[in-house]
């Protein structure tokens, strides 16, 4: 455990005068993670906001060395990074301890960059890459993405006489990466910073590939208040849309379990982009919603009894 | 003075893998692709034998080969990579991140069609399509000009004048997997030729982070684009200069393009690669008949040699260009409307005439050259070209 008055402490990577909106999730995740790092990071990152928001040449917000290529590449691109740390260990030329991390939003990541990733976290590089997930493809004017939860008005899922909003539920990433069986994945939200603060620190510890899926709000997209952004992932893991948990060996734990687990509704009222889901005749979708959170949280504590039970064995 | 060589027989893949040993880049990221495949299979034994340094990252798509390779570059490696048809296509979006990043990554190409329909035997398509990337392209005749642009590739892209990634190209099974005896130069030659990579910036010197890749907008993309520019301009100069010095090591000389028996030539063919050397064959054939023919071999398509390429045609009467490529212009290939638009700063109009030929690996004997050879002639007897481009031995 850390304390805020500690982490204050810690130099930042992202300097302060990027140009993310006011309440953007984004950059609040990358800078609780950059937290855990303890060692210089080279940071990878994926063509959208992040990126276009933080190195408007001739200006650059990073004070480590970064490296953007292109969309669906941020995993490989860093992985040939690490390749040429790793020759150059072994041939003497670098002796400094060097973290790695790729930051990608929900598109280049559960989308575009999938095959990037899946390839990159298979090979063992010794990487970090956390996903910032805020639901849609944001940079280009809020598309659906398949992280978009079902129900949500995007500009490609709009909400029209004949269609609710999107009609497909959201991909589980988090459950596709630990099905990769690399040595840490985790999912985290910024409302609980030290749930945050200390998967990342794991993340960055262990040996090998390690993967973080972050909440991250947008309140363009999402349609909250700039200043509401927390308030909204906490709603998101408290309703368990979001659930904390980590996954280490193989083994699921859950980090938080809301002592009283409020309905997904609590969630979706809170956002326009799920508005039109409280008029008369949607509440089927709603309902379809509730039974899939419900449906996920109780086989996520399922599987953290087998690995308990495996254990005890 | 010349290095003493080891006289072997290899295939072209086999050659380029050598010379890749040789090197010894810090990494190397790679996928599998026919007939580019053994390259990166020989180069694997390497690494598994502890013959080089080479960190070896196994990727599951070329587009990620080549991003692995510009993180591994832009890091401050000597990084490679190899591909074929489908797989530099596959790159192509990288490919030109990579030139704007000033990238010095050297890329073997195997030329293969392209899809489709699906074929994997040799044409130019792949490499055609990649002109526009702001990627230094050199083509080879032979296994021994294969290996030997190679290690001279190294030194073009890495020089300070040029840092423009280079791709080494040699004709899909025909060069690549066919045997051919080669002289290769000793490994510590090599090593001294190409010596140390040493960026000015790189990722891993944490004393002066830097980023890479940032967004350009309307006031500076234009001046990364004439830097480019600028360096491949520059290229051209640095490719002789690197061929002059390889020439003392390896005895080997190498210009922008070869000429051979082009002094007093009357009719001549310009065509790359493995077939030049079928053309070859067909000029000293045509000459010991007292037929004054010539032939014109371009070893660098980018930088485009255009003024040293008329000057080396200008005494020509009549030309056939043969591209191994279809680009649907309908105005000629690739090759064709480039040199017939450099001629139009030149007061000699020789006749010109455009084949198109070798498509998916059909081949091109001595005796469809001949027939071009003879087509010339008949033109030149005429005065004038009357069909412009010829799809070479084509069941229309």
């Amino acid at each position: 455990m850390a304390t805020l008055k500690e982490l204050s402490r810690v130099p930042e990577v992202l300097a302060p005068g990027h140009r993310m909106c006011a309440g953007c999730g984004a950059p609040i995740v990358v800078r609780q993670v950059l937290r855990g790092a303890k060692a210089p990071v080279v940071v990878a990152n994926a063509t959208g906001c992040l990126e276009v928001s933080t190195t408007i040449y001739p200006y650059t917000s990073w004070n480590s060395p970064f490296i953007h290529v292109a969309f669906e590449n941020a995993s490989a691109s860093l992985s040939g990074v690490e390749a040429a740390y790793q020759s150059f260990k072994r041939q003497g030329k670098i002796t400094d301890e060097i973290k790695f991390v790729a930051f990608g939003g929900d598109g280049g990541t559960y989308d575009i960059g999938l095959q990037s990733l899946s390839g990159a976290m298979e090979r063992g590089h010794d990487m970090v890459y956390v996903c910032y997930d805020n639901g849609a493809y944001m940079n280009t004017g809020i598309q659906r993405s398949s992280a978009t939860p079902m129900g949500a008005d995007t500009t490609t899922t709009p909400v029209g006489s004949e269609m609710p909003g999107k009609p497909h539920k959201r991909k589980n990433l988090t459950k596709i990466m630990m099905a990769h069986e690399i040595p840490y994945v985790a999912q985290v939200s910024p409302s609980h910073w030290n749930d945050l603060y200390q998967k990342a620190e794991k993340a960055f510890a262990v040996k090998g590939p390690a993967f973080i899926n972050a909440l991250a709000p947008c309140p363009r997209g999402w349609r909250h208040d700039a200043a509401d952004t927390i308030q909204m992932t906490k709603l998101a893991v408290d309703t368990c849309f979001w659930p904390l948990f980590e996954v280490v060996d193989g083994k699921v734990r859950v980090t938080y379990k809301p002592r009283n687990k409020k309905p997904v509704v609590e969630f979706l009222k809170a956002q326009g982009r799920f508005r039109h889901l409280f008029r008369p005749g949607n509440e089927g979708i709603i309902e379809q919603i509730q039974a899939e959170v419900d449906r996920e949280w109780e086989e996520l504590l399922a599987l953290e009894r087998l690995g308990q039970e495996q254990a005890a064995e | 003075m010349a290095a003493e060589q080891k006289r072997v027989a290899m295939t072209g893949n086999e050659a380029v893998a050598h010379g890749m040993r040789q090197i010894d880049p810090d990494v190397v990221a790679a996928y599998p692709i026919t007939p580019q495949t053994d390259i990166v299979q020989f180069f694997a034994s390497f690494v598994s034998n502890g013959q080089v340094k080479t960190e070896l990252a196994t990727v599951e798509s070329e587009h990620s080969a080549m991003s692995a390779t510009v993180g591994a570059s832009m890091a401050g490696a000597r990084a490679m990579t190899a591909t074929s048809s489908q797989g530099l296509a596959l790159m192509w979006e990288i490919l030109h991140i990579t030139s704007s990043y000033r990238a010095p990554i050297v890329m073997p190409v195997v030329n293969r069609a392209l899809s489709g329909p699906i074929n994997i035997h040799c044409d130019h398509s792949d490499t055609m399509g990649s002109l526009t990337t702001g990627w230094i392209q050199i083509y080879a005749e032979s296994a021994q000009e294969a290996y030997d642009n190679l290690i001279q590739a190294v030194r073009i892209a890495e020089h300070p004048d040029v840092l423009l990634p280079v791709m080494v190209c040699q004709d899909g099974f025909i060069t690549s997997h066919g045997i051919e005896n080669l002289n290769l130069l000793p490994d510590e030659v090599v090593k001294e030729f190409v010596g140390e990579y040493k960026p000015e910036h790189y990722l891993l010197n944490l004393e002066n982070p830097i980023t890479v890749g940032p967004l350009a907008l309307q006031d500076s993309y234009t001046e990364v684009k004439y830097q480019q520019a600028k360096a491949m301009e520059n290229a051209k100069q640095v490719i002789l200069d690197i061929a002059a010095e390889y020439e003392k090591i390896s005895g080997r000389k190498y210009g922008l393009f070869e000429a051979y028996k082009m002094e007093d030539a009357e009719r001549a063919i310009v065509v790359l690669s493995s077939t030049a050397g079928t053309a070859k064959a067909v000029v000293d054939n045509l000459r010991a008949k007292g037929e004054k023919v010539g032939l014109l071999k371009p070893r660098v398509l980018r930088p485009f040699p255009a003024k040293e390429l008329v000057d080396a045609l200008s005494s020509v009467q009549a030309i056939a260009i043969m591209d191994r490529a279809e680009t649907f212009s309908t105005a000629g290939g690739q090759l064709f409307v480039e040199i017939r638009s450099a001629f139009y700063e030149s007061d000699k109009r020789p006749l010109m005439k455009n084949y198109i030929f070798g498509l998916g690996g059909r081949d091109t004997t001595t005796r469809e050259i001949s027939r071009v050879y003879a087509d010339l002639a008949a033109a030149l007897e005429k005065g004038r070209v009357d069909e412009l481009i010829t799809h070479l031995d084509v069941r229309e």
